[in-house]
């Protein structure tokens, strides 16, 4: 018992240092409490309460009522959103490794310098701003077809409207691209020049060295970014309603249409769900993309 | 041959990177000419009479959008004095102290930007209702300071990261209060950081609009909001000149941003 009183009876010294190290903890948690505090009211919080207003029938049992409403209402919107965000994801992915790969690999320095110039200017324009710019843009008489009919590209009786589920994946690969080309573009240029110049130097042609030698490597970063994109899409409202017609129409706008006409909390929690299984979804690829490359040898 | 050969790819490049540059910029010039067509109808490709009369009637200053500039700018104001309030010290906890479960309060932080938001949004509305701030300030400030704070936060703690240990024991050495130390040492080395932070949460508050969508209406009406109901009601001159005036924080932003937001800085950024 002797060894155990030495135990919880340290030198003077220690005990002062483990009673400051214990009060630094404290201090830690008291510092960082207000903020968690602000994320469990105005996030965790809710998010209780729209699972359970989701799983809550009308006699305040649990129920799966809501969820027959919302798949027997909204299931073509359903298929219709995730239609739109992964198309738009593979879209924009298309797009941000053409700029990264060309901005990593390109040999014409005036290519390369107006590109850089041009490609970022998306990533900081509001979603609602870019739906405004696409609204007037895409549509039958916008400055697109306009400029087509002037080129000569197109006759004036040709001219059709993108306002529909193709004005949503432009306006979303139009919004998005900066933001992936920017983090691949940053992750291509720390990669080992001397593989890829050596590639080069062995004949593979510029496109192969990127499929095959540069994107393997920084295919996390990709990942990371596309996932991001996808929550993104997930959630906007203002490209949806600004952009698209009433029907079909994604989620977003069917929540926001359950609650404004209707004030039905229930079946609008149920959809909120529904974006939530989507987005775990695609946390689950990524993830599961993760653990196969780190159980690889 | 070789010559015919790289004239060709010279070309094709060129045609790429014009094709490029016109969907990147030609949503943005019909934008700009929305905002000076007085009128323009279909068979016409550009605006029949350019003008700035509805320059003027937005900017008349009891005109509804100078309104709505004023409450955008005092939200976004209020949202950052929040925000940094609440992770300067969440950063500096994060940074230098001993903290359980660090990464776990990192995700934390994280999570209101990685959920699909509009669930949220119509429950935190709900909420808001019952405690009587639907359709205040208060309401908008508050969630677009639980939106931004993921921001704030990371960009704090890895600002802190970034100042040098040894210039804050020098400090202690001779005699300093630990609290003067921070902030006499600490908190201006890591200021640029922060400031960036805050610039950041500012541009998101300014420009949100689902939260605002949900909780802010009918009462306030930013800038956001403003473009929506003139777009949705057929103004197309009002709505463009709105989202020009919200591009202009937006650019300034991108032209400035790296020299508040240091290299270093940014590769501790989520570390």
């Amino acid at each position: 018992m002797r060894d155990g009183a030495w135990n919880y009876a340290p030198s003077g010294h220690e005990d002062k240092r483990r009673i400051m190290s214990l009060s630094q903890r404290q201090l830690a948690l008291l510092l960082i409490a207000p903020g968690l505090a602000l994320v469990a009211a105005l996030f965790l919080y809710p998010l209780c309460f729209s699972l359970v207003s989701a799983f809550t029938g009308p006699e305040r049992g649990f129920s799966l009522q809501a969820f027959g409403k919302a798949f027997e209402l909204y299931s073509g919107d359903i298929l219709f959103t995730i239609v739109i965000v992964v198309t738009s994801c593979a879209l924009t992915a298309l797009a941000a490794v053409a700029i990264a790969g060309t901005l990593t690999l390109g040999e014409n320095p005036w290519l390369v310098g107006t590109l850089r110039a041009l490609y970022r200017w998306p990533l900081f324009i509001p979603f609602i701003v870019a739906a405004q710019c696409m609204r007037t843009f895409l549509a039958k008489n916008g400055l697109m077809n306009n400029t087509f009919v002037s080129l000569g590209l197109m006759e004036p009786l040709q001219a059709v409207s993108y306002l529909d589920w193709r004005g949503i994946i432009i306006t979303f690969v139009w919004k998005q691209t900066p933001f992936v080309a920017l983090l691949l573009a940053g992750a291509l240029a720390s990669l080992d020049r001397a593989t890829l110049e050596a590639g080069r130097n062995l004949g593979a042609s510029r496109l192969r060295v990127l499929i095959e030698l540069a994107l393997p490597q920084v295919m996390p970063t990709l990942l990371v970014a596309l996932v991001l994109s996808f929550v993104t899409m997930l959630s906007v409202l203002s490209v949806p309603m600004m952009v698209a017609g009433s029907q079909p129409t994604m989620l977003t706008v069917d929540m926001a249409f359950r609650i404004n006409a209707y004030g039905d909390y229930a079946t609008a929690n149920a959809l909120g769900v529904i974006t939530y299984l989507i987005s775990a979804g695609a946390a689950i690829l990524y993830l599961r993309h993760g653990m196969a490359k780190e159980s690889a040898p | 041959m070789s010559r015919v050969a790289s004239l060709l790819r010279a070309s094709l490049a060129a045609v790429l990177l014009a094709t490029f540059a016109f969907a990147l910029v030609g949503p943005l010039a019909n934008l700009a000419l929305w905002s000076v067509a007085e009128r323009w109808y279909a068979p016409y490709k550009l605006p029949v009479t350019y003008g700035t009369r509805y320059w003027e009637q937005v900017f008349r200053p009891t005109g509804d959008a100078m309104a709505s500039l004023g409450t955008s700018v005092w939200i976004a104001v209020l949202t950052v004095v929040v925000a940094l309030a609440l992770s300067v010290p969440a950063g500096y906890a994060l940074a230098r102290l001993k903290l359980p479960v660090r990464s776990l309060f990192m995700i934390v932080f994280l999570l209101p930007q990685a959920f699909p938001s509009v669930a949220i949004y119509i429950n935190v509305a709900r909420i808001f209702y019952g405690l009587g701030i639907n359709g205040t300030v208060l309401g908008v400030v508050l969630v677009h300071a639980a939106h931004g704070l993921v921001y704030s936060v990371w960009i704090a703690a890895a600002a802190f990261a970034a100042v040098d240990r040894d210039l804050e024991l020098a400090a202690r050495n001779i005699g300093a209060s630990p609290l003067r130390t921070f902030f006499t040492v600490t908190l201006p080395l890591a200021a640029p950081g922060v400031i960036a932070s805050g610039i950041f949460v500012f541009l998101e508050s300014l420009d949100e609009f689902t939260g605002t969508f949900f909780v802010g209406v009918p009462q306030v009406t930013t800038l956001p909001l403003l473009l929506y109901n003139a777009a949705t009601g057929g103004n197309y001159q009002v709505a463009s000149i709105t989202a020009l005036i919200l591009l202009v924080p937006s650019v300034l932003f991108m032209l400035f941003i790296e020299r508040f937001l240091r290299a270093d800085v940014l590769a501790k950024v989520g570390a």
